[in-house]
């Protein structure tokens, strides 16, 4: 201990300039931050701007004057109601579906040791680690190959549920991978004392297990439902005829983007932003009521 | 449980050996076509090191950008950094292509970007930036940031205060604690960050679409209008092979490179 006090003391109190220096290195630092986030900010700013502009000719690419007329007549566009719809379809069955299986292959992985385990698990990371183009040709290579022959006599083509499965293949990496973080800092104790108190496995899991690991599962399934929505890679090479709303936007992008599409991205922005700031202030909340009774 | 597992490798598995089997299937037979690899590499190597070349030089602007910002919500932001975060991740909430279009809008030669640039005389009168390799790199930076930022924060928000204060009780300069501590300890962030980036950046065909000519075109346009333009699946399936294990062969050197720990984590 008087080791550290005399190195203490004997510390060269820091001078006049490197006090400056490192006053504005702090400030340097804080500036550039902000300045990364304006430089984040800006294409959304545009976007939600451009979705209030009346543009004057087919291109909205010049300001000309304020409207909300984008906003009441979002449809009035052929074809991007029904893509926003069949997105939003899209997204919540494979979400549901994905979390579930993702949640039950996270669980396999981290409380069972069988054999091929180290494989899943790499086979989870596959996905995540593939480039996105890769993965949506493969799938495709392989819808292309099974769908002719059919399933129960039925005729099979690429559209809603080729999409549908491609999503459920995507979003089940990332389930898997945020409920496995939760699982592994997971007491086993809480289980065992819940077993120990006459509880079955499956009283067990729906009672201490799942409201344990629901939080990390509603994160896996929002990020879910966000990735669904945004994908456009994956999507178009599987989608045949079908449009979701990314698609669309390809499809028309090469005409002229009306200002509805902005109108249609703000509005996914600002609740998935709502979402996240509900999230914050949740957070920012429980962490001030514990660190009240602590 | 178990049979879930094996459910969802099975589907993986087939997968697999079907892009492999496609990848050498011309006129949708099996035959070990190999040439379709040779052909495809040799009408296609510009776009393929376009790509990787492209990639790296955006993985690098995005580390550039993203470590001073995540530095500065984990030491400095306070209470605010869930709030910075979001800003982090904001850009992902806005449709990919939207977002991609709007720097259409804000580099576009009418705009004001190119009218300052031109003013102070770093753009020629006639100058553009659109349709630029500049704009192509730039528009991937930005469209991928999120995935360096993020694996950088967690790695430096792990960082221990105190192991910064014992840097320096032990004479450390602030500039010597960070080259010697901080920079190591959050290694682990920056190779996570730099594969995220990277891997899909190097496949990416949306950025060269909108805001590139066929100059700048990435392997990605080709495989995208091989498979659906001019249906050659062969070429195609073989270019996503020859991307896939040119990005895994990458892998293996960068993590011959950095450490394998590192890269499992």
């Amino acid at each position: 201990m008087t080791t550290a006090a005399e190195r203490l003391e004997t510390r060269p109190r820091p001078g006049i300039a490197s006090r400056a220096w490192r006053f504005a290195g702090r400030h340097a630092l804080t500036a550039y931050a902000l300045l990364v986030v304006g430089y984040l900010m800006l294409p959304i700013a545009v976007v939600i701007m451009f979705s209030f502009n009346h543009p004057t000719g087919r291109f909205n690419y010049v300001w000309n004057k304020f409207t909300f007329d984008n906003w009441f007549h979002w449809n009035s566009v052929l074809g991007i109601q029904s893509a926003v719809v069949t997105s939003l379809e899209i997204a919540i069955l494979a979400t549901l579906v994905a979390t579930a299986l993702g949640t039950l292959i996270a669980m396999a992985i981290v409380r069972h040791h069988f054999v091929g385990r180290s494989t899943t698990n790499l086979l989870v990371f596959l996905p995540m680690s593939t480039p996105e183009i890769v993965m949506g040709a493969s799938l495709l290579t392989l819808f292309l190959t099974v769908l002719p022959l059919g399933v129960a006599g039925y005729q099979l083509q690429l559209g809603f549920w080729t999409i549908f499965i491609a999503h459920v293949m995507f979003i089940i990496s990332f389930v898997v991978v945020t409920v496995k973080a939760r699982l592994i800092g997971f007491d086993r104790h809480l289980e065992e004392a819940a077993m120990d108190l006459g509880a079955n496995e499956f009283t067990t899991f729906r009672k201490v297990t799942l409201p344990l690991i629901a939080p990390a599962m509603l994160a896996a399934a929002l990020l879910g439902i966000a990735l669904s929505i945004d994908d456009f890679v994956i999507t178009y090479l599987n989608a045949g005829s079908t449009q979701t709303f990314p698609i669309f936007v390809w499809g028309i992008a090469r005409v002229a983007v009306p200002p509805q599409v902005n109108v249609v991205a703000s509005a996914i922005f600002l609740v998935a932003i709502a979402l996240g700031l509900g999230n914050v202030f949740w957070q920012y909340r429980t962490a001030r009521r514990t660190r009240g009774t602590a | 449980m178990l049979w879930l597992a094996i459910f969802f490798l099975v589907p993986m598995g087939f997968l697999g050996y079907q892009s492999l089997q496609s990848g050498i299937f011309p006129h949708f037979r099996f035959t070990w076509e190999f040439s379709n690899f040779t052909t495809a590499l040799s009408d296609y190597h510009t776009q393929l090191i376009r790509s990787f070349l492209y990639a790296g030089i955006a993985t690098v602007a995005c580390l550039l950008l993203a470590y001073p910002l995540a530095y500065w919500i984990a030491f400095r932001a306070g209470p605010w950094r869930n709030l910075f975060l979001l800003f982090i991740v904001a850009p992902f909430f806005v449709t990919y292509l939207v977002r991609t279009l709007a720097w259409l809008n804000i580099l576009a030669n009418e705009g004001p970007v190119v009218r300052i640039l031109r003013d102070v005389h770093i753009l020629a009168p006639d100058g553009r930036l659109l349709a630029t390799t500049f704009a192509v790199i730039s528009g991937i930076t930005y469209n991928f940031f999120p995935f360096m930022a993020l694996p950088v924060y967690v790695s430096l928000e792990q960082i221990d205060a105190r192991v910064l204060e014992a840097a320096k009780d032990l004479y450390a300069s602030p500039t010597q604690a960070f080259i010697r501590v901080t920079l190591p300890l959050s290694a682990p962030g920056i190779v996570a960050g730099t594969l995220l980036t990277f891997i899909p950046a190097a496949g990416d065909f949306i950025n060269a679409y909108f805001l590139g000519t066929p100059n700048q075109q990435m392997i990605g346009n080709v495989i995208q209008a091989k498979f659906l333009e001019s249906l050659d699946y062969p070429t195609a399936a073989s270019l996503s092979f020859i991307l896939m294990g040119t990005i895994l062969v990458l892998l293996l050197v960068y993590a011959r490179v950095v450490g394998t720990e590192k890269l499992t984590g």
